[in-house]
């Protein structure tokens, strides 16, 4: 989590996609990626450095399912329940899920640690009922597996 | 049939450039140098190689469009933000054969007359990213990209864009503007990308299952390309099965090809008894008819829509309100919200199914869902709002007696 | 030229029209809810479509262009069922409380919900609960009316280039806000109130005053005093059935009295005294090598703007509190004196065109007078409910002046009311401080009219005055830009944070039309033009004041009342 080196990273993106409008996005997915959110200290030095207006910003922001100005777990688990996840029983992982960690879809547990959300098709319909867990892939989902995978993330 | 989209799929370390290049890889782009990009384009036409990213537009005729646009600046852009639902095809080919694509977007961008690519990859593909990523790098070592390619004095670069977690953002206007530091909201088209795309400037967008094309077709010729399976659409398809089927997967095949034979030859056959299944993803109409071709014609024949080719097959323990609702909850989810009809429609459909799941629903309201599938097919600004109510109209028109059933009396 | 058919007549226009201009050839105004002339289209609301032969889908007419050969239909059986159930959608959202809401006289959703033959709403579901923000003391926005129509955006952003509201969220989430939701208040909004004038519905709306000016009225310890800014008489007409265009100063001063209001005064005394302070501060700058070029002051919205924005150019504004505000304070003290009146008992109450000045009358410095200057601001509109509301027959009164004592004005002062007014009424007497010498051709004419930014030059006895005057804050910009870049070739600029002036302010009876603004604007003219004194240093009134209580412009009193300073503020 590199919440005050984010400015760096940022600097390199502006390089290399021109301090204009078009290294909004880029700029926004450094700074989740490095702070896990996207703090106000970030929308600020964008507005400055690429002179986009703060609600622009904000706007493109509360656009995307990937970007938060809210802090997250540290784990953010996302249970897809698009149509070929749903009909191999997602509800059912996420059933599971949500009695392991005792928080329901769209809440982050106590001292940040999980943040549960559903989302739709990750492009894992294969290997359905699917989930990810931060940039990890967890696929062919079983109760068994589920309690697995927590209990290892829980240590 | 040849495999060649996946051909190098299953190899070990397809990823890797030396491997690519043992395979033939970059011949194509070498071939395409030597030719005229008008004469590039004309075997692209001759292909009737159309988009596989849904939408089905002559690849020839995008590039032919954008080449002739007088601008100062041109672009060509790879869809990689691939997002329907029962898709997974394009992340196949990123993951496994990176090099593939890339060499397709370097012949693109001659063609057109560009050197500025970019690939918009949806950011939920970590590994898919890291992939591409390492592959431009060893494409650019190696002379594929950058300066004078292959000694030529066409110069060309790939930069990656990467989505942030929206499915619209797929819809080329929807990703443009994304480009643009925008929302993604679809923009109204005429214009078309080929006249005023990103930056206002001419951009042909190309899906990455389209593009895979291309190197074949400039190495056998678009004669050759055009023999491939069904007449009408040529070439092969990779076909996404998934839902309630034994082997869901990514099987590259003729299209022509019925659903039987997908399900049944390479499925390996329902989890159950066939219901229906959607042939291209959540967004096409349901199909009963296991006889159906899956090729461009008969499925529109069929009154559906092959799309992006993602099967999903259903199975007659699954209740059809059930799935109908699932594919409303999903275009509400990602409906960008700007224009009305999808917006507020997507909201009410979801309402009503929602009763009806519960066993509330009013027999009234039936009607009212059919009326408001066509208000939003004639209006909605972009295919996700036109597209939104084909499968739960079709469920209606299918399948109603069970939403009968779930009238409150 | 495109030669096309709509409705199977045949019509010639220019490449580039769209459809929906084209169909006015043939008697037809596509009904439409999102597109607003002067801003760009962006096709939110789909109900302008049309069907155009050969073509799938129907097409949206504010944004697609004509083309040789094309067939359209605006009416077809198709189209109207669209139509209607756009409407019914956005109605099944909207919270629909028409007969108390502010707009119903001018909510286009209720029209269009009339004219396209809506029957009912068969969607029946949640309706947004989202909370007012109530942030601003001058502007209240309530979400759960909102159609997204996107117009308050457009113009916030491309006329006024604010950008402070905007959509956030997706889908069935969205909604337009400010950054972080934190509220109007809270952000760069200089309460223009533009956005009022161009919402179809009624989402936006200035805060309301009138609940606590009828109080004050019925409060036999209260002596409530009133003042009307020039533009209000241009435009209160229109609200209460009048045509536009018809000066109502007479029976704007009766209608207030039968309110009950205890002195009927008139904000042009004070535009006159503005002058007079601004004109000689003018002249000192000239002088003495001030900064230059001085900026007017008398915008609030402007003020608010330029202190997020260009707080470097504090030095050039003006120091001089607009009329509203050096009247405020003279109403608790000149007055109090001269009617021998316990300044406690004293309510100030102002009837403006805008919004922002119900923020201005609430700036904590403002208090000069050892009170709060101003108590309440009412607007254009929020008066004309209450003159409803009280049953008085308007266009019937007699006409009226105002009580003279801070009620009698020239032409200069009602001049302000119209874009490039505040400069007119300046230079004729400014040019009397230079010169020694009267000003004889009082009508400057390239100040006025509605172009964006006006410039002119006038010849002082060898001193060639350099001006320019700009209406709406985009126009502002490309003037400020200069300034900062130290490249401006002016003494003295106008500016007026609303295209049109203040005839356009944001309490102005609902409309966005420009013409409309120019036409009240030459109202004001006109009135000038046949009133006894045009200059300001010709009021008997003006000469009183400054004889009995302020002995000179940029006097000590002058300084300690009629002046004032500027903050920074932040942009988040």
């Amino acid at each position: 989590m590199g919440i005050s080196g984010w400015r760096t990273k940022v600097d390199e993106t502006m390089e290399s996609w021109g301090k204009s409008k078009e290294a909004l996005l880029p700029c926004l997915e450094t700074v989740q990626e490095m702070c896990g959110y996207i703090p106000q200290e970030a929308i600020t030095y964008l507005r400055e450095n690429l002179d986009v207006p703060s609600i622009d910003i904000y706007g493109v922001i509360t656009f995307y399912g990937m970007l938060t100005t809210k802090e997250q777990g540290k784990y953010v688990i996302r249970i897809c329940d698009s149509l070929p996840c749903h009909l191999n029983k997602s509800d059912g992982v996420l059933g599971v899920i949500e009695k392991e960690l005792g928080i329901k879809a769209g809440e982050t547990s106590a001292e940040r640690k999980f943040t549960l959300e559903v989302v739709p098709c990750l492009g894992l319909c294969d290997k359905a009922p699917a989930m990810m867990i931060n940039d990890e892939i967890y696929e062919n989902l079983t109760d068994g597996s589920i309690k697995e995978i927590i209990a290892e993330l829980k240590r | 049939m040849e495999r060649i989209l996946t051909k190098n799929v299953g190899k070990p370390n397809s990823q890797d450039i030396e491997v690519y290049l043992g395979g033939g890889g970059y011949k194509a782009l070498e071939k395409a140098l030597g030719m005229k990009p008008e004469d590039v384009i004309a075997e692209v036409k001759k292909s009737k190689l159309v988009g596989r990213g849904g939408a089905a537009f002559p690849t020839g005729l995008k590039w032919e469009f954008t080449r002739k646009e007088s601008a100062e600046a041109k672009f060509i852009v790879c869809n990689a933000d691939e997002g329907e639902p029962g898709t997974f095809k394009d992340r196949v080919i990123l993951l496994n054969d990176p090099h593939l694509l890339l060499e397709a977007l370097v012949i693109g961008g001659y063609a057109i007359g560009t050197s500025r690519g970019f690939i918009y990859i949806r950011g939920e593909y970590y590994r898919e990213i890291e992939t591409v990523e390492k592959a431009i790098e060893q494409a650019k070592a190696k002379g594929y990209l950058g300066n004078n390619i292959l000694g030529s004095d066409f110069s060309f670069n790939v930069q990656l864009y990467n989505g942030a977690g929206a499915y619209v953002c797929g819809e080329e206007t929807g990703l443009l503007e994304s480009m643009e530091g925008n929302r993604g909201c679809p923009d109204c088209r005429p214009p078309f990308p080929a006249q005023s795309g990103f930056l206002g400037k001419p951009t042909a967008v190309n899906n990455v299952e389209t593009l895979c094309n291309i190197p074949a077709i400039m190495t056998n010729g678009g004669d050759w390309y055009s023999r491939i399976g069904s007449p009408d659409s040529p070439g092969p398809k990779l076909f996404c099965l998934s839902g309630q089927v034994n082997k869901p997967g990514v099987y590259e095949l003729p299209m022509g090809i019925t659903l039987r034979e997908l399900i049944e030859n390479h499925g390996e056959g329902v989890k159950g008894e066939f219901k229906a299944a959607l042939p291209g993803g959540v967004s096409s109409s349901l199909l009963a008819n296991l006889d159906t071709k899956l090729d461009y014609r008969s499925v529109a024949n069929a009154g559906s829509m092959l799309g992006s080719g993602a099967v999903i097959v259903i199975n007659k323990d699954t209740s059809m309100i059930d799935v109908a609702k699932n594919t409303i909850d999903f275009f509400a989810h990602e409906s960008c919200g700007k224009c009305s009809v999808c917006r507020e429609g997507t909201r009410r459909a979801r309402e009503i199914l929602t009763r009806f799941s519960n066993g509330g629903g009013k027999a009234e309201e039936l009607d009212l869902l059919l009326e408001l599938g066509e208000v939003m097919y004639d209006t909605a600004c972009c295919g996700l709002g036109q597209a939104s109510m084909n499968a739960t109209a079709s469920a209606i028109r299918l399948f109603g007696k069970e939403f009968e059933q779930k009238v409150r009396k | 030229m495109v030669t096309l058919t709509i409705n199977g007549e045949q019509i010639t226009v220019p490449e580039g029209t769209s459809i929906m201009r084209a169909a006015k050839q043939v008697h037809v105004d596509i009904p439409h809810l999102c597109y607003l002339e002067m801003l760009e289209p962006e096709y939110h609301c789909r109900i302008c479509v049309v069907e155009i032969e050969g073509e799938p889908r129907l097409a949206p007419s504010c944004v697609r262009q004509v083309s040789e050969g094309m067939k359209v239909q605006t009416n077809s059986a198709r189209v109207r069922r669209a139509r209607r159930m756009i409407v019914e959608l956005l109605l099944a959202n909207h919270h629909i409380d028409c007969p108390t809401c502010e707009r119903n006289q001018t909510c286009e959703l209720l029209k269009l919900a009339f004219e396209l033959g809506v029957k009912e709403i068969r969607f029946e579901g949640e309706k947004p609960h989202y909370e007012l923000d109530k942030t601003s003391p001058a502007i209240i926005r309530d979400p759960n009316k909102c159609v997204l129509c996107g117009r308050c955006v457009r113009v916030c952003h491309d006329v006024q280039t604010v950008s402070v509201i905007g959509f956030v969220n997706r889908g069935l989430e969205t909604m337009v806000s400010t950054f972080l939701e934190n509220g109007l208040g809270n952000v760069e909004c200089t309460n223009c109130g533009q956005c009022i004038h161009v919402c179809p519905v009624g989402t936006i709306k200035e805060k309301s005053a009138v609940d606590e000016v009828w109080a004050v009225l019925a409060d036999p310890e209260k002596h409530v005093v009133v003042q009307e800014a020039p533009a209000v008489r241009a435009a209160l007409g229109e609200e209460l059935g009048l045509p536009a265009g018809t000066l109502v100063t007479g029976r704007m001063h009766a209608a207030l009295r039968r309110l009950g209001f205890d002195a009927v005064f008139d904000t042009n005394f004070s535009a006159d005294l503005t002058i007079m302070e601004e004109g000689s501060e003018l002249v000192k700058r000239v002088k003495d090598g001030g900064v230059l070029p001085q900026i007017t002051s008398c915008s609030p919205g402007w003020i608010k703007f330029m202190e997020h924005f260009y707080p470097d150019l504090i030095p050039n504004v003006s120091t001089c509190k607009s009329p509203q505000q050096m009247f405020g304070p003279l109403s608790k003290t000149y007055y109090a004196e001269k009617a021998g009146i316990d300044p406690t008992r004293i309510v100030s109450v102002s009837i403006m065109p805008c919004t922002a000045k119900k923020f201005e009358a609430q700036r904590p410095e403002m208090v000069d007078s050892g009170f709060p200057d101003v108590d309440y601001v009412l607007t254009t509109r929020e008066l004309s409910r209450m003159i409803k509301e009280a049953g008085i027959n308007f266009a019937s009164l007699p006409k009226e002046p105002a009580d003279e004592l801070m009620g009698l004005y020239s032409g200069a002062a009602t001049i302000f009311g119209a874009t490039g007014g505040v400069m007119e009424a300046a230079l004729r007497t400014a040019y009397k401080l230079v010169t020694g010498q009267e000003l004889e051709k009082l009508d400057i004419m390239p100040v006025r009219g509605l172009d964006g930014v006006k410039a002119a030059t006038v010849n002082m006895d060898g001193l060639e005055v350099k001006v320019a005057v700009t209406h709406g804050l985009g126009n502002a910009r490309k003037v400020l830009d200069e300034v900062r870049e130290g490249k401006s070739p002016y003494h003295f600029i106008e500016i007026m944070a609303c295209p049109g002036g203040c005839a356009g302010g944001g309490g102005q009876p609902i409309s966005f039309d420009l013409v409309l603004r120019g036409i009240r604007g030459q109202v004001l003219h006109n009135e000038d033009k046949g009133l006894p004194y045009r200059r300001s240093h010709d009021n008997p009134s003006i000469k009183k004041v400054y004889e009995d209580y302020l002995k000179e412009p940029l006097g000590e009193k002058s300084h300690h009342l009629l002046h004032t300073k500027y903050t920074k503020r932040e942009v988040v």
